[in-house]
């Protein structure tokens, strides 16, 4: 059937759903094309776990619409259950059976006559490194396992799109790289994947585009060099010996980096955004230019780090407002006017 | 091609991408490439796997077939020796009258259980992944019944053998039995989709629980099963007299002394339809909805 001629796996318009007093999606508009991996990055509560549900076919939307490579989760949800799958943030396996049966349950579900779930299960433990514990209850499985198993679940039947919902959430660095490599393979074979994460580290290593969403809405877009160029690549912490060299060093980075300073609650450290502008240099580049001119006027680095901008710096620099409004009061005061 | 970098990968083994990373990303990519796409199953065979899950957690959890072993026993001892002397004379004789009775009585009673396990298990993350797949929707609840099914099964079984012991010999022989358990469990099947309308619909265990209680109690005791309604007051006897336990209890018990209770039967059947037919409906709507 000729549906779906936009190449699009994922199309939504004024997307929708309140709950009580609160709209938890207020009118999201998304465009995933197929094959690709598309983050959506947002803190807790934004609505991402929402969106995923109405697009998986769990919930209904209260208004706007949602295509699914060209059929409407509503009207048509059964055709976009059989190309589907979905891993949640919690475990989406059930916790009282061992892991090879959980696998033989849905790999019947999915109309596997036994022999042939047996079969798939064993290869998909097998592969995950999950055949040790094939026989053992999944309650028993540490974090990493129960990601790994509900991801095998998941792909049992390749599925043409797939939903992470914040895939490594509470994962330690090992088993989160794990879900990494599984993710790459299962998108090298053609699987589109909706990935949701509150972690701009993760957006950026295995998605193309990004959508940052808050409150419901979409607050930014586009692809990941897209949304670099508006907050800029990385972040460089600076720790200096003297405090009273603080100021100094503050215009000194201001004028290298043309980016704005923001001194952080400790008095001798300052936290400066790099790669904002295109003058070709890289983030690195820039970080070490700037450690040059401040050894030049004789100002002493303690230590120094340049890493991703968190999710918190993502939002103040789309938002100007931290992602946690909690901890909003006390940054007020070390904002600089500009 | 992917097959070849595969291959490349598999004998270069150098390991210095962790030789440990469980995700073997060859293996992987082989296991995704041959995943061909089965039929759709039929509505039969995903209900008998949602059956096949709830034997497997009987078998995990083994506990709970307290309520179908220990309180069936409790129930047949605790009533036949309280009543039987009084009411029959002799607690034989009381046992040929009860038996039946009281099997219709226990397994409507644990027929709730089945909504404080759809309660409890429909607030896990698995249900949302059985609601994404493309299946006969009732399946799901339908594969707890059939569980329950076998729950039952094992409870007759316990209940007939103690019967069996204390004096009970029905005139029906085993195709009496047989056919009397075979309409209990029909009817308890029918009867169950009341307790999973509750179980979905309601928000802790504990209120399913209590409703449960509510219905269950007035609804087995006001019926034939400890005595004849005969010396019930009038408007007592039009309850007992149309209540689908006492039809149900009256067939079991035709069908176990050797009798063809052809009312009844229909009776018990006709109610099972209706239940079915009200509150399966209604049971899906929830889930679909939830």
């Amino acid at each position: 059937m000729g549906e779906n001629a936009s190449g699009l796996a994922i199309e939504t318009s004024g997307l929708v759903k309140v709950f009580g007093e609160t709209r938890a999606v207020d009118g999201v508009d998304l465009a995933v094309p197929a094959g690709t991996v598309y983050g959506v990055l947002g803190p807790n509560g934004a609505g991402k776990t929402t969106t995923v549900k109405m697009l998986a076919t769990l919930l209904r939307p209260d208004g706007g619409r949602a295509r699914v490579f060209g059929h409407d989760v509503l009207h048509e949800a059964d055709a976009v259950r059989a190309r589907v799958s979905l891993t949640g943030q919690y475990a989406s396996v059930d916790e009282d059976l061992t892991g090879a049966e959980n696998l033989v349950l849905l790999g019947r579900l999915l109309g596997h006559r036994k022999p042939a779930a047996r079969r798939r299960a064993e290869q998909l433990l097998e592969a995950f490194g999950l055949a040790e514990a094939a026989g053992k209850q999944v309650k028993n499985y540490s974090g990493g396992m129960r990601r790994r198993i509900d991801i095998a679940a998941s792909i049992l039947n390749t599925p043409d799109l797939l939903f992470l919902d914040e895939p490594t959430t509470g994962l330690d660095p090992r088993s989160r790289n794990q879900v990494w490599d599984i993710v790459r393979a299962v998108v090298a074979r053609g699987t589109t994947v909706l990935l949701t994460t509150q972690y701009l580290d993760e957006a950026d290593q295995l998605a193309s585009r990004i959508a940052v969403i808050d409150h419901g809405k979409v607050i930014a877009e586009g692809t990941k060099g897209e949304l670099k160029a508006s907050v800029g690549a990385g972040a460089v912490h600076l720790r200096l010996r003297d405090a009273d060299r603080r100021p100094e060093a503050e215009r000194l980075l201001a004028r290298v980096l043309g980016a704005r300073v923001q001194l952080d609650p400790d008095p001798v450290a300052l936290t400066a955004r790099v790669g904002l502008h295109g003058d070709g240099a890289g983030a690195a580049e820039q970080a070490s230019r700037a450690l040059a001119e401040l050894a030049r006027s004789g100002i002493t680095v303690d230590t120094f780090s340049l890493g991703q901008p968190s999710l918190d710096e993502v939002f103040l620099a789309l938002t100007d407002r931290p992602a946690d409004r909690t901890g909003a009061p006390a940054n007020e005061e070390e904002e600089i006017p500009a | 091609m992917s097959t070849a970098t595969t291959r490349g990968q598999r004998t270069g083994e150098t390991g210095e991408t962790g030789e440990q990373a469980p995700a073997a990303a060859d293996a992987l990519a082989g296991l995704l490439v041959s995943g061909e796409r089965p039929p759709r199953p039929s509505a039969w065979a995903a209900s008998a796997a949602f059956g096949w899950r709830a034997v497997l957690k009987i078998k995990h959890v083994p506990e709970q077939l307290f309520d179908v072993t220990v309180f069936p026993i409790m129930m047949v001892l605790m009533f036949t020796y309280l009543f039987g002397g009084a009411l029959a004379g002799s607690t034989d004789q009381y046992v040929q009258f009860l038996l039946p009775g009281i099997l219709v009585m226990n397994i409507v009673m644990i027929t709730m259980y089945t909504g404080v396990a759809v309660n409890i298990d429909i607030a896990k993350g698995v249900f949302d992944r059985f609601r994404t797949l493309p299946i006969w929707r009732p399946s799901a609840m339908v594969g707890y019944l059939l569980g329950d099914m076998l729950r039952y099964t094992i409870a007759c079984a316990v209940m007939l053998a103690l019967g069996l012991v204390l004096g009970f010999r029905p005139a029906g022989g085993v195709t009496g039995v047989v056919a009397g358990v075979a309409l209990l469990i029909v009817f308890a099947f029918a009867f169950s989709w009341i307790w999973t309308m509750f179980g979905l619909m309601l928000r802790t265990e504990k209120s399913v629980m209590g409703v449960s209680m509510m219905v269950i109690f007035p609804l087995t005791f006001l019926s034939n099963v400890f005595v004849d309604p005969a010396t019930m007051p009038g408007w007592l006897q039009a309850f007992v007299n149309n209540s689908p336990v006492t039809h149900l209890a009256s067939a079991v018990r035709g069908l176990m002394a050797g009798d063809w209770p052809a009312t009844e039967i229909a009776w018990s059947l006709g109610w099972g339809a209706a239940l079915v037919a009200v509150f399966g409906t209604a049971t899906m709507r929830l889930y679909n909805r939830k």
